[in-house]
């Protein structure tokens, strides 16, 4: 579905992403975890083509996506900072959004599962942290494209909405999507994640299933065997 | 890049500042008219505020709208839509809205004056076609600036530099080398001079069709001496052309190497 092969991108003299190989077969959740700064949301941004790499090639789908623009049709997103123009309704907003991708979507029911229909004519810019999310996860989920790619799911929500949000991941994993998700919260991480990927300086530093991690680094339980295997030198 | 523009057009549109810039060319077609009574003076006057107002507006609505729309940037980024599209789809849609409060602000009292009946329609018209070049030209270059400087208060001190510079400061530099080198022959220096400031170019194009291009002094005569009035005119708009398409050209090379 993803390959990623020798990818290089630095931003200024700062060095993110240093000839890193990834290749992410179709369907399953993928969860990319590193600390602050690994690059994470830097090789999301890439394989979206909002950041071009120094050096490396990405294909989605197996086609190259340089020069190229139609993959995006693929991929629905949801962004780390939910940040949208502040003048717009939330209706507006989604109107917009499907008009500019031209499929069919299903955002009526997203709209009640997360209880937004109070907020459809509010401007985006009175809404609360949490409810932009909820927007912004409605945005991401309403199209049915094959590669779902969540930048910190979690932020901002509210225990209720986190459960809908989980229903929801399983849901289109059921249907055999394939999902890519960056977190920092590793219960949401242990109870989604099929696998691991972890990115460390720039490079990928294990992957693996949760228990070939555990095992790897003799912990028991996720955050342990995340926190070690910063310290621990690995071949993956 | 035709939805892209739809939005942009529609956010500005809805947006109070395309009114005020509306009805204050409004406002000033309307008093000219009627304290001039007058189209051919009422046409020379109009000139002096649209030569430096136009692009000062261009120029502060384009970076505002760039740092402003950041956000609907990279949302569309993230969907399937070619960057050029997004970019030049905002560009076109504030250029646009711009040139459309100039036209119609200025165009409606003077139909209601009875413009058709007046000769001064063809000066009237490239008076406008010259303020929609501007606005296009000022628009541009400040995207260009807002696409290079991430930072705020710099995309917008370095956009204001610049007309300050192609407004006031070019014409003063112009000036002083005329004196200061006034022992040689400086006839192509001045034309040259020109064109390479659209400012200087508009105000030398409308000047020269309006036959009062002794008041503009060195370069109107020199204008003039060398192309005669209708090839002059050729001559500027191409360059006028040109000064709109390579910020544009730009404009879509710089957005297809950015990181968002």
């Amino acid at each position: 579905m993803i390959l990623v092969e020798d990818l290089h991108k630095r931003f200024g003299k700062n060095t993110v992403l240093s000839g890193l190989h990834l290749n992410i077969q179709a369907g399953g959740i993928f969860a990319v975890l590193g600390p602050n700064g690994s690059g994470k949301t830097t090789l999301i941004k890439s394989i979206l083509g909002m950041v071009i790499p120094n050096k490396g090639v990405i294909s989605v789908g197996g086609l190259p996506i340089k020069k190229n623009w139609k993959y995006r049709q693929e991929i629905d997103y949801l962004p780390q900072i939910a940040n949208f123009p502040g003048n717009l309704k939330v209706k507006e907003l989604i109107r917009m959004i499907k008009d500019l991708r031209q499929m069919p979507s299903r955002e009526e029911e997203l709209i009640i599962l997360f209880q937004l229909a109070p907020f459809l004519d509010k401007r985006l810019s009175t809404l609360s942290g949490g409810t932009k999310q909820k927007v912004n996860i409605v945005l991401a989920f309403m199209f049915d494209s094959p590669l779902l790619i969540l930048d910190e799911p979690t932020t901002g929500l509210d225990p209720a909405s986190l459960i809908r949000l989980k229903e929801l991941i399983q849901r289109e994993k059921a249907d055999g999507k394939t999902i890519l998700i960056t977190s920092h919260i590793m219960q949401f991480v242990a109870e989604v994640a099929d696998e691991i990927i972890y990115l460390l300086e720039g490079k990928i530093c294990f992957k693996g299933s949760i228990e070939q991690l555990k095992t790897k680094t003799n912990q028991t339980d996720l955050e342990h065997a995340i926190a070690a295997i910063a310290t621990t030198p690995t071949d993956a | 890049m035709l939805k892209i523009l739809k939005y942009s057009f529609y956010d500005l549109i809805r947006s109070r500042w395309s009114y005020v810039y509306f009805l204050f060319y409004l406002l000033l077609g309307f008093v000219l008219l009627f304290l001039n009574n007058d189209v051919s003076k009422a046409v020379i006057t109009l000139m002096n505020v649209i030569i430096v107002l136009v692009p000062l507006i261009g120029t502060i609505f384009g970076v505002m709208y760039y740092y402003n729309s950041k956000e609907f940037t990279e949302l569309l980024l993230a969907q399937p839509i070619k960057r050029s599209s997004i970019f030049l789809g905002q560009y076109l849609g504030v250029a646009i809205s711009l040139t459309l409060s100039l036209v119609l602000g200025l165009g409606i009292p003077f139909l209601l004056y009875g413009l058709f009946k007046s000769d001064a329609i063809f000066d009237f018209s490239l008076l406008l076609v010259t303020g929609a070049f501007l606005t296009m030209i000022f628009t541009a270059l400040s995207f260009n600036i807002a696409l290079s400087n991430e930072n705020k208060i710099k995309g917008f001190g370095y956009a204001v530099l610049l007309w300050l510079f192609l407004a006031v400061i070019y014409d003063g530099l112009f000036l002083m080398s005329l004196i200061v080198f006034k022992e040689y022959p400086l006839d192509s220096f001045a034309l040259a001079t020109t064109m390479f400031n659209p400012i200087d170019l508009s105000r030398t194009l409308i000047l020269l069709k309006l036959d009062i291009s002794a008041l503009l002094g060195y370069t109107g005569a020199v204008f003039k001496q060398f192309f005669g009035t209708n090839q002059g005119l050729i001559i500027s708009m191409s360059m006028l052309i040109l000064w709109t398409v390579l910020p544009i050209w730009r404009l879509i090379h710089k957005s297809k190497k950015k990181d968002f």
